[in-house]
């Protein structure tokens, strides 16, 4: 396991050197997104008016307050990916997002878009938005704001992390292990409790 | 008390919510640092010293712990001397929870079930849930709340065994359905296991068992056995925080039981994420309000 501190928007290089295990601090560019937004993307055909080009995407519906000339964070936390996987390929090998920040992983065809397009998987701690708020220093811009909290967010961070890379370029995806693991350990179990 | 200021139930309502989301009961913390001290995974343990961190953070801003400000839950305990009425309690409780809602303010999350319109109050019909249940000798009215997320709600599983399955088929029913959870309920919480009654009752046991302080056991004996046996099957799976390997993926399973029908035997499973919140408060006949967890 080795502990890495980014800059984003990252490189293919950046990225392919990080291997399942290992985690992940960054500082810079992270656009936030959600099911509406990637539905209005993908679904409905809306080009983003943004460059996503290896950017990180957090899976996120925001709690932001409208100010003068801009947008306050009131609390900004991490969604279940798994809703999104249809959506991820495309986001990575068209657009070229690089990272995916979630909880619960991804499956099989972005794992193999990941390995083919050089982006990982950064599993985020779930339900610790206070940490995740304080790491994000500005929403620089809200794109898409008539989905609002499902608009395309554009936000600046300071070591955002820890990230434990769950799925990388290389094949590798750890929730898969980890479950494969549990099952290969469940007939023993099932033995100990007497069913 | 005819005269009692149901004003202090609402702000009591409010204060609940609000204190619920930002405050993490003192049995949660401890479990936490526990569960810790005996991780031996480097993840694992980054893990958990993110859990830390954002506690620290909650607490020193009052802000919310997790962005998922759940579905408001109040458990009422009427004692036999407290003066009530009852259709006060119920809409004061709505009304507190709305005014928490759109005074802290927090992103609400009720949501019309077909239109998934959401008007922004985490209340509507049918919500907040609220159960009502009654103290023998105590003249106050006590009040547990938990907001609960949908990470850990979305997982729970119910089952309506024969008794020729068994206390075997229970067992295997709540560790499978744990397994197949994994990331997504925000490991490691408390799995919460309802045996016994009816459909409906073994549900609302399984959430009792979720909003007991963690570890404390069952008092039936064989009951705490069983929560113990569960609680090491399930960690021995080595899912671990956040389902991304390591020794501990609960901190606690709690059970809770009712007599059921002589050809029924029912499961249910509720899980609880990592911040397992819950607040309680005790509001006395002379309108005074103590807060605790």
């Amino acid at each position: 396991m080795a502990e890495y501190h980014l800059q984003s928007p990252f490189s293919e290089e950046d990225i392919r050197q990080l291997h399942v295990g290992d985690i992940v601090y960054f500082d810079g560019l992270l656009f936030g997104i959600r099911d509406l937004t990637q539905i209005y993307m993908f679904d409905q055909h809306h080009e983003p008016p943004v460059s996503l080009a290896g950017a990180p995407c957090i899976h996120t519906a925001p709690s932001l307050r409208k100010v003068e000339g801009g947008w306050e964070k009131i609390c900004i936390g991490t969604t279940t990916s798994t809703r999104m996987d249809r959506f991820t390929p495309e986001l990575i090998c068209k657009y070229g997002v690089r990272a995916i920040i979630g909880k619960g992983g991804l499956y099989q065809p972005s794992l193999e878009a990941m390995q083919k397009c050089g982006a990982v998987y950064l599993a985020i701690v779930g339900g610790a938005a206070a940490l995740e708020t304080q790491q994000i220093e500005a929403v620089e811009a809200v794109y898409w704001e008539h989905l609002h909290p499902e608009a395309l967010y554009q936000f600046r961070v300071k070591n955002f992390g820890p990230l434990t890379v769950a799925m990388d370029s290389h094949g590798r995806h750890l929730y898969e292990e980890v479950k494969a693991e549990a099952i290969r350990r469940l007939p023993e179990i099932y033995k100990k409790l007497g069913v | 008390m005819t005269n009692f200021d149901y004003q202090i139930v609402e702000e009591a309502a409010k204060q609940l919510y609000i204190r619920a989301l930002c405050d993490l009961p003192p049995d949660v913390r401890a479990a936490l640092k526990k569960a810790y001290a005996r991780e031996t995974q480097p993840t694992a343990r980054a893990v958990f010293e993110a859990i830390f961190k954002n506690i620290e953070i909650a607490d020193r801003n009052r802000s919310l712990i997790c962005q998922d400000t759940g579905l408001p839950i109040y458990k009422v305990k009427i004692g036999s001397q407290f003066c009530w009425n009852g259709y006060q309690i119920k809409t004061r409780l709505y009304e507190g929870a709305k005014r928490a809602t759109l005074e802290f303010p927090f992103r609400g999350s009720s949501t019309h079930p077909l239109t998934r319109v959401n008007p922004q109050t985490s209340v509507g019909p049918g919500l907040p849930v609220i159960y009502y249940d009654f103290a023998e000798d105590s003249d106050c009215l006590d009040i547990l709340m938990a907001p609960k997320g949908s990470g850990s709600e979305n997982m729970s599983k119910m089952q309506m065994f024969y008794p020729a399955h068994g206390v075997q088929a229970l067992k295997k029913f709540v560790l499978d359905t744990v397994v197949e959870s994994g990331a997504n309920p925000c490991p490691p919480g408390i799995i919460g296991v309802g045996i016994g009654g009816t459909a409906d009752l073994v549900m609302k046991l399984a959430k009792d068992a979720i909003l007991r302080p963690v570890g404390q056991r069952h008092p039936d004996p064989e009951i705490a056995a069983m929560e113990v046996e569960l609680e090491e099957a399930i960690n021995a799976t080595g899912r671990g925080p956040m389902g991304l390997g390591g020794d501990v993926s609960t901190l606690a399973v709690h059970i809770e039981m009712a007599y059921t029908h002589i050809t029924q035997n029912p499961v249910a499973v509720n899980t609880q994420c990592w911040p397992a919140r819950r607040s309680r408060a005790i509001i006395h006949p002379d309108g005074n309000v103590e807060y605790g967890y």
